[in-house]
């Protein structure tokens, strides 16, 4: 019987491919997935997430179609004059492309913490959290000019009120996942340069950071599509 | 040795040594399903208290000069949101899930621990808070339970000061709590089973709150936006659910939102909360009448499906909470149709739940009272759903007290009834003693024959047309002096059994030290729970070795086995059973 319970173990099974492995992993015991439980976790939470990023775009679209006044112009709104000519959308398109540079040196921290090559991990992450520090400062200044601007959450002169409380609202709680991000990843990153994971076996930590960071990166993208280009 | 050693057999659990990290700062998930359960009934007696009060005012109406609109309306909203979600959602997933995860599938503990213990003080903050509101001025929010707006946030609804403020923060920070739970009670699940537990062998209330706890992360999302957004509309005065309101006179700085928006965030979370506190109570009733009338669950393999189809196809059934709200006629039958395609899966549950029962060796213990209890108030509740899923037909009658009968069948007695027959079944492996059996019988029979006496005539008073929420009935010649009389009969029956709580109450309280012994497996279940060394478990549920399963969880008189139960980890081939317990299914009838 022992013989019997070993068969049904995940580590006997031979890994395969495509519906047989998907069958095979689901049937099994122990564990469904061949991950470690962190990582688990957070692909249950990042769909959790998702869920709730979903509510507020979906929100946002049917305020902004439903709403009586004309909604302001995003390319308008979102210029800025650079050397005396007005460039639309410039300052969302920077933070975009410094969101998206940041996924790229979290992938190859992921990829040199597989490696247990601690200071081009640490560095790598610290990098990405600076990206994020850097993004997260930037929003701060387009808040700043908007309030400058007249946009309140209540009101703002361009157009539909909703357009402001929308704005706040979304980049608000997106923005603040950039911050949880920035100091979750300063904190794994000081503990891979202390070689706290050396002692515990594994990098794994960093992936899941990892996995949350790209998913603040991918969130951004819809809100910037469907928020800044809509 | 085992080619791959189950990660948590290398893992060192957090060791408690004084009092305050053994019972209270506790990462032990049994020790947080208890606070959880006691929490969870404690505020529950408050709900329990508020509707008493309610049933003063219906059945004796002006008899009670302390109770005014006001206050009535309060009574409503606050006696509901407590009900759905910090009693039924808390006790079920909080406190059955933690409780009965890790000892189900054979788990030393829920993966991290640490976030578990965080769940249930987060929980405890965000109850404290709603508690709060009692005492600011203005009470607590008379909105209704279901908080719509715009006059959930506006002056003229009781509570509109503090009060709502303090609902949605609570709500906000329950959401966090849970997510926290339910991250880890899914994550154990699908990681931390141990050797031969496959996820077709696990016990079906693993698969019921399973289920619910993956639905909950994704229903609780919208329930969090539209509290962001209503709590920036009360708070900073945005307009995402606000349109143009002129109130008492005056013209509001609102305009321009979409108050539907908000009625379909809240029951797109609303539905399938519906199914969260059901789907554990299906599981838990499932494994109550197989252990206790000594038979294998009919049709396993089906349960588990119609578990998951329920699931899924409560997502899509949200907007028939809403015919009222002026949709489109091809929306509304949409939603109708799959309001009605989710009562087949349910039928083939509770089918299958007869079935075990048929021919079943049955054992009329108090949590068997409950089981079958459960089985028929469900399905009497359920029925009138179908009623009321057509668009038709919920239009004459919703918004009555036909409604009010309806939800209190199904999503309010019936889950209550599994956690009463759940906490019969299991305190003897939470505390080692039995509960009494004369008062649970007692409590079973006033609570059961009361559920009828109070919801009964309701479906009366409803096709009569007596509205839900009023807070008295005199300004309408329709309603017949009659159904006064019936209303002051559900006053008394409904004080008489929320009095009777208190006899259950009382017994978990005394049988907790000084009910009688009980040893490891009273009910002689198969379940892994029933298995381990100690009874209570101690931290780390196992001893040196963990479990290895080699059957399903049903084996229940199983043909030529020597005792009329096999437990999941036994390892013996049974000659006429066949080479794996779980065929001796087809060998049963």
């Amino acid at each position: 019987m022992t013989q019997h319970a070993e068969t049904n173990t995940a580590g006997a099974l031979a890994p395969s491919s495509g519906l047989r492995g998907l069958v095979a992993d689901w049937s099994s015991d122990v564990q469904a997935f061949q991950v470690p439980w962190g990582k688990a976790m957070m692909w249950i939470f990042l769909l959790s997430d998702t869920f709730i990023f979903g509510s507020f775009l979906t929100g946002y679209m049917t305020v902004r179609m439903s709403t009586t006044v004309p909604w302001p112009n995003p390319s308008e709104v979102f210029a800025l004059t650079i050397g005396g000519t007005e460039i639309p959308l410039i300052l969302i398109a920077i933070m975009t492309f410094i969101l998206i540079s940041s996924s790229g040196t979290m992938a190859m921290a992921v990829n040199f913490a597989y490696r247990r090559d601690r200071v081009k991990t640490t560095a790598l992450m610290l990098a990405t959290a600076a990206f994020g520090a850097t993004f997260v400062g930037m929003q701060a200044f387009e808040w700043t000019k908007l309030i400058i601007e007249g946009v309140r959450p209540w009101g703002n002169p361009m157009g539909a009120a909703q357009f402001g409380s929308c704005f706040f609202m979304i980049t608000g709680f997106h923005g603040l996942h950039v911050t949880v991000g920035v100091i979750y990843l300063s904190i794994v990153a000081l503990r891979v340069l202390r070689g706290r994971y050396e002692r515990t076996g594994n990098y794994h930590i960093v992936e899941i950071a990892g996995l949350y960071w790209h998913f603040v990166d991918l969130v951004w993208v819809f809100i910037f599509a469907l928020f800044y280009l809509w | 040795m085992m080619a791959q050693t189950p990660y948590q057999e290398s893992l060192h659990l957090h060791d408690p040594q004084s009092f305050w990290t053994k019972y209270v700062w506790s990462q032990d998930h049994k020790v947080i399903a208890i606070q959880y359960v006691i929490t969870a009934v404690s505020v529950g007696l408050v709900a329990l208290v508020l509707s008493g009060l309610m049933r003063l005012q219906l059945g004796f109406p002006g008899s009670f000069s302390f109770i005014d609109p006001t206050s009535y309306y309060q009574y409503v909203t606050m006696h509901g949101m407590i009900m759905i979600i910090y009693l039924l959602t808390a006790l079920l997933l909080g406190g059955f899930g933690n409780y009965l995860i890790p000892l189900m599938v054979g788990a030393r503990d829920m993966v991290f621990p640490f976030v578990n213990m965080m769940s249930y003080w987060v929980y405890l903050l965000s109850v404290l808070v709603l508690m709060a509101s009692f005492f600011v001025p203005g009470g607590p929010t008379g909105a209704g339970w279901t908080l719509y707006p715009p006059q959930a946030i506006l002056p003229g609804t009781p509570g509109s000061g503090a009060g709502i403020v303090l609902m949605l923060v609570s709500l906000i920070i329950f959401i966090v709590a849970f997510t926290m739970g339910g991250l880890n009670y899914v994550t154990t699940v699908l990681q931390a089973r141990t050797r031969g537990m496959t996820l077709m062998r696990m016990p079906l209330s693993v698969w019921g709150i399973f289920t619910a706890t993956i639905m909950a992360l994704l229903a609780f999302p919208a329930l969090f936006v539209g509290c962001v957004m209503l709590l920036l509309d009360r708070v900073v005065g945005s307009s995402f659910f606000m349109p143009a309101v002129t109130s008492m006179g005056q013209q509001l700085d609102y305009g321009g939102g979409s108050p539907v928006l908000f009625q379909h965030l809240f029951w797109f979370f609303g539905h399938p909360e519906v199914y969260i506190v059901a789907l554990p109570a299906f599981g838990i009733i499932s494994d109550l009448i197989s252990t206790h009338a000594r038979k294998n669950i009919f049709g396993y393999r089906v349960m588990v499906w119609a578990i998951v189809a329920i699931g899924v196809i409560s997502f899509i059934v949200w907007a028939h909470h809403m015919y009222y709200s002026g949709m489109n006629l091809y929306l509304g039958f949409f939603f109708a149709v799959t309001t009605l395609i989710i009562a087949i899966p349910t039928a083939i549950k509770v089918y299958n739940w007869v079935l075990t029962l048929w021919h079943g060796n049955i054992h009329l213990s108090v949590p068997m009272l409950f089981a079958i209890a459960f089985v028929i108030t469900f399905v009497i509740g359920g029925l009138t759903g179908l009623f009321l899923g057509n668009v038709a037909v919920d239009l004459q009658l919703g918004d009555t007290y036909f409604v009010v009968a309806h939800f209190h069948m199904v999503m309010g007695v019936s889950p209550i009834l599994a956690i009463f027959g759940g906490i019969y079944h299991w305190f003897p492996k939470a505390t080692g003693r039995m509960l009494n059996d004369t008062l649970g019988k007692l409590h079973f029979w006033v609570t059961f024959l009361g559920t009828y006496a109070i919801y009964f005539p309701m479906h009366y008073l409803g096709f009569l047309g007596v509205p839900r929420r009023y807070y008295n009935f005199e300004s309408f010649e329709f309603i017949p002096p009659s159904a006064q009389t019936l209303q002051a009969i559900i006053t008394v029956v409904a004080l008489t059994v929320g009095v009777f709580q208190l006899v259950f109450v009382f017994n978990l309280a005394w049988s907790a030290f000084k009910g009688k012994r009980a040893d490891g497996n009273p009910w002689r279940a198969t379940t892994l729970e029933w298995q381990t060394p100690d009874t209570p478990p101690v931290h780390g549920n196992w001893g040196p070795r963990l479990p290895v399963v080699h059957r399903w969880a049903y084996d229940y008189s199983v043909p030529g086995a020597d005792q009329d139960f096999l437990p999941q980890n036994l390892e013996l081939v049974v000659a006429t059973a066949g080479h794996e317990g779980q065929r001796a299914q087809g060998s049963e009838a």
